[in-house]
Formats: structure tokens, C-alpha cells, sequence
């Protein structure tokens, strides 16, 4: 059964299309890897699967709900962790689960237990009074985790959750994920560059590029269709050697303006 | 409602939390009462216009409030790249609550540097004509916080990165700030007494004057009046674009 659906998405931004017809489902349970270089149309599309914006056609369904007509529900079914943060640093850890557990109308008599549960699970427990802008890049992945994970969701989105972060740090985050797709049967949908990431942890790919899928299926059937003897290869292979120079976006001229100045 | 109210609390922590962010935002309100205050209070009373650090104090409160509220309108821009704004959009709660929240959170803020600086202008020899009036003069700052938030707001909603912000700070805050009557008086005789009638901020500097001074351009009945109306256009403008925002 798929827990995803999406069907012939489209999505226009003027005269550009960045997503294009794109059809894909993700099984109920699964680990899925939406893999795609630069540009490819990878974050649209996971906008408009997390209702942030609105496409200009095609169907899309997560746990059997309309995105574009139950928003609300699908809301409830899903947590994302963002590319950028979106945690508010002048709080602290849990003040920050604090407040999502309102936001998703979760009872206060299990919302404690919640945050105390989780915030162990991501080994954030005793730092749960200290506040966000003091953790480092790795410890904050941690925590949004976490707090994408309190109101239950059946579907996990993560977008890069592993970039910029050390070796150390990334093998832990795919440890708990993979624990939580096992014990819970969170369906966790992700985007990387990280090929060996992707090789090691999805069951499940789909690579688009230019704004259309050009392959999917496990990582044998990716590799048996392009002969190639790993995912990179694969992947350069259906996308191509050449280095996707992209115009600086305005959102991209903020995201360095806002490292530079969030450095301590 | 149960959101509405932690999203409020939500921006009072911030605020109170950061001390550093408090005293620098009351240091150039108190700049320009001190240098303005000192510079012009002579010439004013030459003039024949009585005691100018009485006349400036609600001016200074009221540019206090557009520039905080406008800036924690337009904090969205940032926010909804790098910070909690997006968390509260994939929450399923509706967008009207999350504006209604946020801007309730933008204008006590503003509402309480405004009071911070009534305060810190009695240092500088500054009386209200009545002390019992004081509470009304903190409502008027509070609808005007609103007005500006919402506008802020609104603005926000429709930009896109931090030039804009530059852009709207220059050519929108500014004029608005030194087209008030904040600073001088307004004469009906001239130009800027006509252009002053189509400035909001120019209402709430005229009622601030009227209860903490007793002295007016316009009644306080009409300040209040087109106080109330704007509050309620901006607020229905400033709800209705941000609930087309898309990231």
C-alpha cells in the first residue's frame, strides 16, 4: 500500500516549469530517497507534498488525504524537517517541542511524557533547558527531529538533514531514523547528495532531474538498468558529469548572509 | 485561541529574554529626545510655542511604535526562510490564528517600549498633564501598534528577501515618521498640515499629545476614530495576503 501518491504534478513559477508531470508513490513503511542534482526540482516538490505551496496541476495524497483539499489532515500525518531551521533559538529545547505540541493539539497529559521520551531518543534530555541558539548545527538537526516526530506522523520529510554535519553526526541521525522506521513504521521520505547515504539507507528511489523523474526503484534496479556498480555511478550516468550552475537565488543570497552572521 | 496565546507568549520570551535587543532600541528614542529636545527647545520657546520636550515626548513615542511595529511585521521576510514562521505553517492550524498571534506578540512589544519610553522621558523633565490619563495613552499606543504591525505585516507577506525590507524602511518609515508633526507643528496653512492628514502616524502622535498634554491638531475623537478604522483595514489586508504566503 502506498502511503504517498503523487500524480502527474506539475508545478510553473512564471514561465519556468521546475516540476514537470512527475507521477511516483512511496510504500507505506518504507525509506524513500528523492534524489536529484542542484536545481533538479527536488524542494518544490516536497513544498507542495507539505502544503507550503500550491501546485499548478496534478494530484497528490498522503495517507489517503487530498493535499490540495484536507490540508489540515494532511498536516497532522506528516513532520518535515526543513533544509533551514525553523527552530525559534531564543527559546530553549523544550519550550520549542513545548509549542509544536500545541500547534498539533497534542493532550497536555501525554505531551510531557512525549517530550521527555523523544528528547532521550535524540539525546537531548539534559539540555532541554538550554536554549536553541546555543546548540551546535548537529544537535539542532537532533532536536527538529524530535520535534517533527511528536505529534506521531505517519510520514517523515527530510530535507538534506545531513548537510553540513560531520561523519560522526550523520551516522548517528541515520541510526535513529532507520530505528524509527523499524519500531514505529514511520514512512521516512529524505532528500541527499550524499549518494552513499542513500545507497545504504533507502529502500526506495526516485532520481529526478529538470524538473522530471528519470529513474526509479531500489538500488539493484537502478544499478542492474544503468550497469553501473554503485548509486553515484548510477546517478551520474542518468543526470550527467556536467556541474548544474545555478544564478544565485534570493533565497540563496540570504541562506550565506545568514551563515555569515550566525557564526559564533 | 489556545494558539493565538502561545504564539504571543512565544514573542514576549524572546523579547524579555533579550536585554541587549530592549536598551538598543531605546537608546535612539532617547537620542533623538535628548539632541532634539536640546538643539530646538530654545528656538521653540522663542518662538513662542511653550516648552518642547513636553511637545516631542509624544512624538518620540510614536516613532518608538511605528519602528518596532513595523519591524516585528516585517520580521516575516527572514522568518520564513530561516526561522519558526514555517513551523507554524505546515502546522495544521489556520493561518488567520498564526497572524492574529504573531501580531498580537509584535504590538505589546511595541506597546511596552512606547510606555518604557514615556518613562525614561520623565528624566528629561517630561509631565503628564494627568497621571490617571497615562493607561488611556497606553491603549492609543497599543491600537497604533497594531495599525503598524498589521501594515508591517501586509508589507512583508508580498516581499521576498531583505532588500525590500531597506527599501520600505527608507521610503515608507521615514516620510511617515517625519511627515507626523512628530517633531514640528502641524500648520493647516501649509502643505504639510495637508499631507500630515493622510498619515496614520500622525493621528496617533496628535491623541498621544492630546491626553499626556492636553494640547491637539486634530479632536481626539477622530484620532481615535481613523486609529480604529486603519487597524481594522490593515489588519483584514495584512490577513488576507498572508494567508496567499508561499515559500
Amino acid at each position: 500500500m502506498s502511503i504517498i501518491e503523487v500524480k502527474n504534478l506539475t508545478k510553473k513559477f512564471g514561465d519556468f516549469t521546475a516540476v514537470k508531470d512527475v507521477s511516483f508513490s512511496v510504500e507505506k513503511g518504507g525509506i524513500f530517497a528523492f534524489l536529484g542534482p542542484n536545481g533538479a526540482g527536488k524542494s518544490t516538490t516536497i513544498k507542495m507534498l507539505t502544503t507550503l505551496l500550491t501546485p499548478t496541476s496534478g494530484e497528490l495524497f498522503i495517507d489517503g488525504h487530498d493535499v490540495k483539499k484536507n490540508p489540515r489532515e494532511v498536516r497532522h500525518s506528516f513532520g518535515i524537517v526543513f533544509q533551514d531551521p525553523s527552530l525559534d533559538d531564543e527559546l530553549t529545547a523544550y519550550e520549542n517541542m513545548e509549542i509544536h505540541g500545541v500547534l498539533y493539539h497534542v493532550k497536555k497529559e501525554i505531551l510531557k511524557e512525549r517530550i521527555k521520551q523523544l528528547l532521550e531518543f535524540v539525546e537531548l534530555w539534559d539540555r532541554k533547558n538550554s536554549l536553541v541558539k546555543e546548540f551546535s548545527g548537529g544537535m539542532k538537526r537532533r532536536l527538529e527531529i524530535a520535534r517533527g516526530l511528536l505529534h506521531h506522523p505517519k510520514v517523515l520529510f527530510l530535507d538534506e538533514p545531513t548537510l553540513g554535519l560531520d561523519p560522526q553526526t550523520r551516522n548517528h541521525m541515520w541510526k535513529y531514523l532507520s530505528e524509527l522506521n523499524k519500531t514505529e513504521g514511520i514512512t521516512v521520505f529524505f532528500t541527499t547528495h550524499y549518494m552513499e547515504e542513500a545507497e545504504r539507507i533507502a529502500d526506495q528511489i526516485a532520481i529526478i532531474d529538470h524538473g522530471s523523474i528519470v529513474a526509479s526503484g531500489n538500488v539493484e534496479q537502478l544499478k542492474t538498468s544503468t550497469g553501473t556498480s554503485s548509486l553515484e555511478e548510477a546517478f551520474l550516468k542518468l543526470t550527467g558529469r556536467n556541474i548544474r550552475d545555478e544564478d544565485v537565488s534570493k533565497t540563496d543570497a540570504m541562506r550565506m548572509r545568514h551563515q555569515a552572521w550566525s557564526r559564533k | 485561541m489556545q494558539i493565538i496565546y502561545i504564539l504571543w507568549q512565544r514573542q514576549l520570551k524572546r523579547y524579555l529574554r533579550s536585554k541587549s535587543r530592549v536598551i538598543g532600541s531605546l537608546a535612539q528614542p532617547l537620542f533623538f529626545l535628548l539632541a532634539l529636545g536640546a538643539g530646538f527647545g530654545p528656538v521653540f520657546s522663542k518662538a513662542g510655542q511653550g516648552n518642547y520636550i513636553e511637545f516631542l515626548v509624544p512624538g518620540i513615542i510614536s516613532m518608538t511604535i511605528i519602528f518596532t511595529s513595523i519591524f516585528a511585521g516585517m520580521e516575516i521576510i527572514w522568518d520564513k526562510q530561516f526561522g519558526f514562521l514555517k513551523e507554524t505553517l505546515v502546522a495544521p492550524v489556520s493561518r488567520l490564528n498564526i497572524m492574529i498571534g504573531r501580531t498580537l506578540g509584535g504590538a505589546t512589544i511595541a506597546t511596552m517600549q512606547g510606555t518604557l519610553v514615556l518613562f525614561l522621558s520623565l528624566i528629561a523633565g517630561f509631565r503628564p498633564v494627568s497621571w490617571a490619563l497615562v493607561p488611556v495613552a497606553i491603549l492609543v499606543m497599543f491600537l497604533s501598534s497594531l495599525l503598524f504591525t498589521a501594515l508591517g505585516t501586509a508589507i512583508a507577506s508580498k516581499l521576498d528577501d531583505m532588500q525590500g525590507f531597506q527599501m520600505i524602511m527608507n521610503f515608507l518609515v521615514m516620510p511617515l515618521f517625519f511627515l507626523s508633526g512628530a517633531i514640528f507643528p502641524l500648520d493647516r496653512a501649509t502643505i504639510l498640515g495637508t499631507i500630515a492628514s493622510f498619515d496614520p502616524l500622525s493621528y496617533t502622535v496628535d491623541a498621544l499629545r492630546h491626553i499626556l498634554t492636553n494640547t491637539h491638531f486634530f479632536t481626539l475623537a477622530w484620532d481615535v476614530s481613523i486609529l480604529a478604522i486603519l487597524t481594522a483595514l490593515f489588519l483584514a489586508i495584512g490577513s488576507y495576503f498572508f494567508s496567499k504566503v508561499q515559500i
